[in-house]
């Protein structure tokens, strides 16, 4: 992989995008319904629309648009004026911090359970085990999520039912209480997506545990004597590791964008539920810009997977000058 | 539930019952179906179909009651399960298990269709992909790069909810037109390896025309990765109806799909759970039938074994 593939990349990754904001634009502006509410005066509509260039044709405000975010700037938003950065923004660190914890369970419980039960194959603990990843993956998460809340929110009074913090004292001030309340909210909306997330990344580990178990330097290294444990660690799990790193890029992006429901049951203010209710209240600039950072996570997600991919795998370094298509 | 609906019940369970007894007993005389079979959880998911789809084609004889009927609005709102109401009644007091039943039909034709779509038009894709290579392939695939950037649930939700009240038709053509990116790519790697074969270009030496090789003799030689992405397309489509239906821009109400029928049960979910609980549990056991039987299919049609 050289400084010339790279450059490749990043010039379809870009390609991708604008092509993502581009059908994203026809939609919204093909689609039945204006922004405007119908209730209201016609005479203030059009002064809206002409405020927000909503009167001009539209390929004028598709090249208004792309002048625009040329220049770094993603427009404001219809509902209240204020810029999409800064609306985008002020969801980002809540996204992070439910990604981030969801993340985090979904990979070490996930590889955990998935080392465990390749160790143990077609044994007791490996079926039963394989039995409960199997039921779990197929839950629907936001079904997962309403039982959560019913156990733990509402009969047992564990964990709050919605939000992000305590709604009344840490608005005001911010104190190590509230970072402990903030963590607090975390649990359930993190639990639910990390749980699912993990059974999922345990059934793709064990199977790509196994996958390797039967190539001949997993043999060759038994047949020469190297402890049970060390073939297991060094020679099974750090080759099976390198399909997770493609899983690991799929997954980044789904958390961050594919949480809409999850965000949506607990009210918690991230980019999903922003993204929800930017598209039902048809706010044109706040949609386009969700969009767009959902594709560039995506593309960026895959990017950084081929290249720790090339990076772990050396068999990949090779064949520098063909496209990098990881065969996991 | 009346004596008529419980035989009808019990018919049905026997009948899926009886059904995987036999395929396993088949089973015995064919070595890709004893792999099929290898695992429990296969007979299990191949048991839960069954049932469902029988209890999805005989609706009006096992359901008792009409599914969108309020049956008593004063006294039976929120009843919780009993012999009468098998799943209890839901907060307009209709009957659950009637309409488990009858969104059934919905729940799990939205699944075959779209799936049916969305991997018809990957195969397609994907063979045309994969087999004239050059600009054609370049193109659709770039396509799919791009399909494939943008979260489906996003594309979904922008479909769904701009064209506000999306007919049946129209709700299964959005879903299956938005779910075939991953089964292109898949099928045009298989083709790829496949179209370099022997057996191929002996076909193409002997003058078959592209049509005859592409569908006669490379895609049956890929047929077990389509296979198993068809049986995971099924359960993804369900769970997108279910999403898009729980957050109310689905399936319209007051037909009943299992997905609006969470979103009517979270209305009550405190009160009563089993509105909530029974509908998710349908969708979670089909979802894991779906998995269980692909399962299978990789282990019958892939013969590498399990090390042991």
């Amino acid at each position: 992989m050289g400084a010339a593939w790279l450059l490749r990349r990043l010039v379809a990754s870009i390609a991708i995008i604008f092509a993502v904001v581009t059908f994203v634009f026809i939609l919204i502006h093909v689609a039945p319904g204006r922004p405007c509410p119908e209730n209201l005066d016609p005479a203030v509509c059009n002064e809206l629309n002409r405020q927000f260039g909503l009167d001009r044709s539209i390929p004028e405000q598709y090249w208004r648009y792309l002048v625009a975010l040329a220049h770094g700037n993603l427009g404001y938003s219809f509902a209240d004026g204020r810029p999409v950065r800064a609306v985008i923004a002020g969801t980002i660190p809540f996204t992070f911090q439910l990604a981030g914890a969801a993340l985090l369970l979904d990979f070490l419980l996930g590889l955990g359970l998935g080392i465990s039960q390749a160790v143990r194959v077609n044994r007791l603990p490996d079926v039963v085990l394989g039995n409960v990843t199997l039921f779990i993956y197929s839950l629907p998460t936001f079904w997962l999520a309403l039982l959560l809340l019913l156990v733990f929110g509402e009969k047992l009074r564990w964990f709050p039912v919605g939000g992000a913090s305590d709604p009344v004292l840490c608005s005001v001030v911010n104190s190590l209480y509230c970072v402990g309340d903030r963590l607090w909210h975390t649990v359930l909306p993190a639990f639910t997506l990390g749980l699912v997330g993990a059974a999922g990344t345990a059934r793709f580990q064990r199977a790509a545990m196994l996958e390797v178990a039967t190539q001949d330097y997993v043999r060759t290294a038994r047949a020469k004597g190297v402890p049970e444990r060390r073939v297991v660690l060094r020679h099974q799990l750090r080759n099976a590791l390198l399909s997770f790193i493609t899983r690991f890029g799929l997954a980044f992006p789904f958390l961050l964008t594919g949480a809409v429901l999850i965000e949506w049951i607990f009210a918690w203010p991230g980019m999903g539920r922003l993204a929800f209710n930017a598209i039902l209240s048809r706010d044109y600039p706040l949609v386009t810009a969700t969009a767009l950072i959902a594709s560039t996570v995506v593309v960026a997600g895959n990017l950084l997977a081929d290249i720790l991919l090339g990076i772990a795998d050396p068999r990949l370094r090779v064949r520098a000058d063909t496209d990098l298509v990881p065969t996991a | 539930m009346t004596f008529a609906t419980w035989l009808a019940l019990f018919v049905a369970l026997v009948v899926a019952a009886e059904a995987v007894r036999a395929l396993r007993h088949r089973g015995l005389r064919s070595e890709s179906w004893r792999r099929f079979f290898r695992q429990r959880t296969t007979s299990w998911g191949v048991g839960i179909l069954t049932f469902l789809v029988i209890v999805a084609l005989a609706a009006p004889l096992i359901a008792p009651f009409d599914p969108d009927r309020q049956l008593d609005i004063l006294h039976l709102t929120n009843h919780s399960p009993s012999w009468t109401f098998l799943l209890g009644t839901d907060f307009l007091s209709r009957d659950i298990w009637s309409r488990v039943a009858y969104g059934a039909r919905v729940s799990l034709g939205i699944g075959a269709l779209g799936a049916l779509m969305a991997v018809s038009l990957g195969t397609l894709v994907g063979a045309l992909a994969g087999y004239y290579q050059r600009w054609i392939d370049a193109v659709l695939m770039r396509g799919v790069d791009v399909g494939l950037a943008l979260p489906r649930i996003f594309i979904l939700l922008m479909a769904v909810a701009l064209w506000d009240g999306l007919p049946f038709p129209a709700l299964v053509i959005t879903i299956g037109l938005t779910s075939w990116f991953g089964t292109s790519r898949l099928v045009r790697a298989e083709v790829l390896s496949l179209r370099q074969r022997d057996f191929v270009v002996a076909a193409r030496a002997l003058g078959a025309d592209t049509g005859r090789v592409i569908f006669r003799h490379v895609l049956p030689n890929a047929a077990a990765p389509i296979i198993v992405s068809a049986a995971l397309s099924v359960g993804n489509v369900l769970l997108l109806e279910a999403s898009l239906s729980f957050l109310g821009i689905g399936i319209k109400p007051p037909g009943a799909s299992w997905g609006n029928m969470i979103a009517d049960g979270a209305l009550s979910i405190y009160t009563a759970p089993w509105s909530t609980v029974f509908p998710g549990l349908a969708i979670s056991l089909v979802v894991m039938s779906l998995n269980a039987v692909a399962d299978g299919v990789r282990d019958a049609l892939d013969p590498r074994e399990e090390p042991a």
